[in-house]
């Protein structure tokens, strides 16, 4: 987990909640940069699948995730509404591809479930916590998993 | 790092910082001794260099430090005395000593341990110069006396005459703070300048000659006033002054006559050589040597503010308060006989000629870097909107945007001339590893350097001290011969490598030649034969052998030395150089010796690159690496497999590649015919072609890394931002060549091109 600690009160944090592949998942709020609309990628040789590529995010370069691919859902299928999530993890920054973004919702640490073990899934491994809002099950996204560099050298 | 909250952190940073260059001020001064031009101000400025460390040492309890700066001060000061004599094996002791005076100032600063062994012996060997006369002088009272040093950005090294005040600032600031020195004149030219009243009508002006003159050599200026009339009856359009000038310098009579070429017939002039005017005093008056370059402004100020009140209004209006009184009027009697006296300071050399500078943290001017990519690749964003909103090119818009583009450009190159830096100070660390490469396999070589002033982008000096640094090692260990073996060839005993640095064609020249004995060809390609490095009835053409050197795995030394010949190593040197952009070549002449040229790129921030269209991606090629594009032809292509193909380029057949499918955007083609293709020159000068789909355009492209985001990406070197916002990757084609799969033919098969 690398959530970046809110300053003001530990056992309560933001979550930025998006859709993909028609799941819904969440995001610790202040690892977000900034959310902006689809733009083509250019893509990178010899990367894996889920890299859809780079582009260009006020003069640096910034690597575009394909979150559905990489979470198993399969290549996400870009349309004008698409939207591309700029995370910061510490050490890289990272666009992330995903559906739509749905909200912002503040949670309580003390709801966040631990995910229970389900071997079928890979994609349980991306996944740090479980939380319900309404009705929903919301997936907290394990950032640096689903992140290129720490798996890019296996690739 | 030192701890941001602790004040004295910065002053012990800036202390370090300006260590290096005292360090680097030492190892010029010993480097002249070394030439044997050294002179009096040489050593002076040796020990000033050691003394300031010493001082600012103390102030901050660095104790080994100054013990050892301490001796090393005492033995320079016996120099200086004339009580031990700078031989070449002092010298070497001093080489050394600077070394270690280097060693503890980095430990300090990193608190790290220096090697006391060696601080040991180099200390005795000082103590041993220092002789049964050694006073054991007050080192505690010195080092208690002294201020921490280390924060005027102006050394203060340029100071002539040992204890010299600081100089004043001269009314004119394009004026070099000329160094003062007592003047005793050796051989030179004697100048007796006599201006016509007319020379003052036409707007000339002594004072602007005589600077001239000054930037030429040391100067000694007397001025004539004797046919001055008092000031009742003075004419202030007349001429009344006359200068006599001693000058020495090293231009010929003809450059010191260029001087005066434009008033040569408005005055009277006389010039002779070689004349010895006596050590004099430039003036009864005139405070004794070391004279100062206030000199020539206060009488000059004094007098014509009283010029400026006295003389008419006329001649008031046509002069402004630093310029020379004697431009229309002549001061009046009244003012000190040292206003006709102008010793004009005598000017050092042009090369120690201090400029004022300012440290930036490095930081800053990356950013600044940054922001000018950005600028450039906004300027492009720009042009390509203008050009299609179907502007015509004479629109106010686009005249704006051309003077805007050149604008650009001469920003870009100012901002990357802030980056660049001399490559002196690497080659100051290259003198080192040669004392101590050459004494570790007992040769005695020699360092030589030119064009230390060459300047390159600080980071690719940076990374370019590791491969510098082996390569030098290896001209010393394998290069130069052992001295019997150079005796008995007719060479002198002492080898020497010689680094130099210069500009060539928009790219930096780094050679490093070594006087040895070449390379041993025979000995190369049989070594190489018994690594399995190349087939065993190859043949080899020489340069072909002689770039065997750079392959992995190779090492030619009979026996693993500690310096060089574990095997790797050219083969680094070169990847390292290629990182940069870099190429080397190896150029050996049997019996004379071995040139290693390196060539890099002056920055890399920027780079000339061909835009270039594949699989409807837009690619960047690198313009160094393109040695030719072609159409193909049909006939030009020949099958070589099932799958690959060669191209048939005047008399050599060259592989073939598509660039489309090497990148994995593309199933090869059915048929390359009227193809566009690169040829692509590899390391070894081999060629390669590369089909691409258009060639779009030529142009500079700003570097961005892709490191940061993305780590390596085969065959990719970096990325760039297009005039569109998109950006565009900056193909590293030997890396994609090296990494080649080479079908060119739609079947299905896994039969592999060697790359």
């Amino acid at each position: 987990m690398s959530e970046t600690q809110n300053q003001i009160d530990s056992t309560e944090i933001e979550l930025l909640t998006f859709q993909v592949g028609g799941q819904e998942y969440a995001i610790d709020i202040m690892s977000v940069r900034e959310i902006r609309g689809w733009s083509k990628a250019t893509p990178l040789p010899h990367a894996p699948n889920f890299v859809r590529g780079v582009i260009n995010l006020r003069g640096t370069v910034l690597t575009i995730v394909d979150l559905a691919d990489r979470l198993g859902m399969g290549r996400t299928d870009t349309k004008e509404r698409n939207v591309i999530i700029v995370v910061h993890t510490g050490i890289e920054t990272v666009g992330l591809l995903v559906d739509a973004v749905s909200d912002i919702l503040a949670v309580n640490k003390s709801e966040l479930q631990p995910p229970p073990e389900m071997a079928a899934d890979n994609e349980q491994a991306f996944v740090s916590a479980l939380m319900i809002a309404g009705e929903r099950m919301v997936r907290i996204l394990a950032l640096p998993a689903a992140l290129p560099s720490e798996n890019t050298e296996a690739a | 790092m030192m701890d941001e909250d602790d004040p004295m952190a910065e002053i012990r940073a800036s202390f370090f910082v300006e260590c290096e260059e005292l360090l680097e001020a030492l190892q010029d001064g010993l480097q002249i001794m070394d030439d044997g031009e050294a002179d009096d101000e040489t050593i002076n400025v040796v020990f000033r260099a050691v003394h300031s460390i010493k001082g600012g040492a103390g102030a901050f309890g660095l104790e080994d430090l100054v013990r050892f700066a301490h001796q090393f001060e005492s033995v320079l000061d016996g120099v200086r005395s004339g009580t031990i004599e700078a031989d070449r094996n002092a010298i070497s002791i001093f080489f050394q000593s600077g070394d270690i005076l280097g060693d503890l100032v980095r430990a300090a600063r990193d608190d790290d341990i220096a090697d006391e062994n060696r601080i040991q012996g180099v200390m005795s060997s000082l103590t041993s110069m220092l002789g049964a006369d050694a006073q054991e002088d007050e080192a505690e009272e010195d080092v208690s006396d002294f201020q921490p040093m280390g924060l005027s950005l102006d050394l203060g090294l340029d100071i002539g005459g040992n204890d010299a005040p600081a100089l004043p600032d001269l009314p004119d600031p394009g004026a070099p703070p000329a160094p003062a020195s007592t003047v005793v004149f050796e051989d030179g030219y004697t100048i007796h300048f006599l201006p016509d009243s007319s020379l003052y009508a036409s707007g000339n002006e002594p004072l602007h000659l005589l600077r001239l003159l000054r930037e030429m050599g040391d100067l000694d200026v007397t001025c004539d006033s004797s046919a001055l009339p008092s000031l009742s009856e003075l004419d202030e359009e007349k001429s009344y002054l006359s200068w006599t000038i001693h000058l020495i310098t090293d231009e010929d009579e003809e450059a010191v006559r260029d001087v005066f070429d434009f008033v040569a017939d408005l005055c009277t002039l006389t010039i002779s050589g070689s004349e010895k005017p006596a050590p004099r005093g430039p003036a009864p008056d005139t405070p004794p040597p070391p004279t100062t370059s206030d000199d020539i402004s206060t009488p000059q100020d004094s007098t014509s503010a009283s010029l400026n009140s006295t003389s008419t209004s006329k001649a008031a209006a046509a002069l402004n308060t630093n310029k020379t009184p004697d431009v229309k009027a002549p001061p009046p009697p009244a003012s000190p006989p040292s206003a006709s006296k102008k010793p004009v300071a005598p000017s050092a050399s042009k090369s120690n000629k201090p400029r004022p500078t300012v440290r930036v943290d490095l930081e800053r001017i990356d950013r600044l870097v940054n922001l000018v990519g950005e600028l450039v690749i906004n300027q492009a964003m720009i042009s390509q909107s203008v050009a299609e909103a179907g502007l015509q090119t004479n629109s106010a818009v686009s005249e704006g945007l051309d003077e805007f583009m050149q604008l650009t450009r001469d920003i870009q190159d100012s901002v990357m001339m802030i980056r660049a830096q001399p490559v002196k100070s690497l080659f100051q660390r290259m003198s080192r590893i040669v004392r101590e490469a050459s004494s570790m396999v007992g040769k005695s070589v020699r360092l030589k350097t030119e064009g230390d002033a060459t300047e390159i982008d600080k980071t690719v000096i940076e990374r370019l001290a590791d491969p510098l640094t082996h390569m030098i090692r290896n001209a010393v260990d394998h290069g130069i011969e052992s001295p019997q073996d150079r005796l008995a060839a007719g060479k002198p005993e002492e080898g020497i490598v010689t680094l130099s640095a210069g500009h060539r064609s928009g790219r930096v020249i780094v050679e490093v030649v070594d006087d040895g004995a070449g390379i041993n060809r025979e000995r190369v390609l049989q070594i190489a034969i018994e690594k399995g490095l190349v087939a065993e009835n190859a043949e080899l053409t020489d340069s072909e052998i002689d770039n065997l050197l750079f392959m992995p795995g190779f090492s030619t030394a009979s026996e693993v030395s500690d310096l060089s010949g574990r095997g790797v190593g050219m083969d680094v040197v070169k990847s390292a150089i290629l990182s940069l952009g870099g190429r080397v070549t190896i150029q050996s002449n049997p019996g004379s010796g071995t040139i290693f040229t390196i060539s890099l790129p002056l920055t890399l921030a920027v780079l000339d690159g061909m835009v270039i269209n594949v699989a409807s991606q837009t690619l960047v090629v690198p313009l160094s690496t393109i040695t030719e594009t072609l159409t193909l032809m049909g006939p030009d292509i020949r099958a070589l497999g099932p799958q690959t193909n060669v191209i048939k380029v005047r008399d050599s057949f060259v592989p073939l590649l598509d660039l489309g499918f090497e990148l994995g955007f593309r199933a090869p083609l059915d048929s390359y015919v009227g193809s566009i293709a690169l040829l692509i020159a590899q390391e070894d000068g081999d060629h390669a072609a590369l089909i691409v789909d258009s060639i779009q355009d030529q142009r500079q492209v700003v570097i961005k890394g892709l490191q940061d985001t993305f780590g390596q990406v085969p065959g990719v070197a970096a990325a760039t931002i297009l005039g569109d916002g998109k950006i565009a990757l900056i193909l590293d084609p030997v890396d994609v060549v090296a990494n080649a799969d080479g079908r060119t033919q739609p079947v299905q098969s896994n039969l592999q091109l060697a790359g």
